[in-house]
């Protein structure tokens, strides 16, 4: 390891709250999968650091597992917006409550 | 030790890259602060002894994911938050993704430069292209089945809510 694996998990701690900050605040349906983005970016450089830290390459493999489920996460997430936006011209996830979740 | 202290600026770039994505009012633009916090992470991967992951984070997350993010966008022609006005290219607006660019691109340099890790202090271990696919098709490769069929399945369901078929069907019931 060239840096402590505290100092790395910091760096992850900040990028993982800036992520749940951004879901959590906006109310635009692309910024919050920007911020679920920033979320698992997080959490794959957690995985790479402990591949790293226990010197074994699982973690890594883990990492490219996430990469699939991402890019599923994005394909299905980005048609249900264009869905909801033809629907109700609208991204704002305050016009989609009627549900009262 | 350069190593150290370009792992601590790349940090610092990845975050400092998030914060500004996340304060953009404009999507388009907080894509492009993300694709270059993705590079700084890249950089921190093959820092940590992870060179296919690094170039995989390029080529999927900055350059799939985020293309596609960009699509959705223009595609949506969302009514703009603000005055048009904003939107004009002052170089003041490009300052901070150009600053955030040349450092990405100076630590890139610097990466090259040092022509063998090990020597300064880098660990020798490191996942090669050839121990990471052994692994990946030996030990997980009912894992990978898995996520081809994952894969699969989003395809199909992104192609069943984008279908404008499946809209017209709920705005009658809606009638």
């Amino acid at each position: 390891m060239i840096v402590p694996m505290g100092h790395l998990l910091i760096l992850a701690t900040i990028l993982f709250l800036l992520g749940l900050a951004c879901v959590i605040a906006w109310r635009n349906l692309i910024m919050i999968l920007i911020g679920i983005e920033v979320m698992l970016n997080a959490v794959c450089l957690t995985l790479v650091g402990a591949s790293a830290y226990w010197q074994r390459i699982d973690g890594q493999i883990m990492v490219i597992f996430m990469m699939a489920m991402t890019s599923a996460e994005v394909s299905i997430s980005l048609a249900m917006v264009v869905y909801l936006q033809r629907r109700k011209n609208s991204i704002d996830i305050r016009d989609f409550d009627e549900m009262r979740g | 030790m350069i190593a150290t202290l370009i792992f601590y600026i790349l940090g610092a770039i990845a975050v400092i890259a998030t914060l500004i994505a996340i304060t953009r009012r404009n999507p388009v633009h907080a894509v492009i602060y993300l694709v270059n916090c993705f590079f700084a992470l890249a950089l921190i991967f093959y820092l940590l002894g992870a060179p296919l992951v690094a170039a995989w984070e390029v080529i999927i997350y900055a350059g799939a994911i985020m293309v596609l993010f960009l699509f959705i966008i223009m595609m949506l022609r969302l009514s703009p938050t603000t005055d048009p006005s904003r939107y004009s290219p002052r170089w003041v607006q490009w300052l901070p993704v150009l600053l955030i660019a040349i450092a990405l691109a100076v630590c890139t340099m610097l990466l090259t430069g040092m022509d063998n890790l090990s020597a300064e202090g880098v660990p020798r271990w490191y996942a090669s292209p050839r121990d990471f696919g052994y692994s990946l098709f030996h030990e997980y490769a009912l894992a990978i089945e898995i996520a081809s069929f994952q894969l699969l399945f989003a395809a199909v369901g992104a192609f069943y809510v984008g279908k404008p078929e499946a809209l017209r069907g709920v705005k009658e019931e809606g009638r």
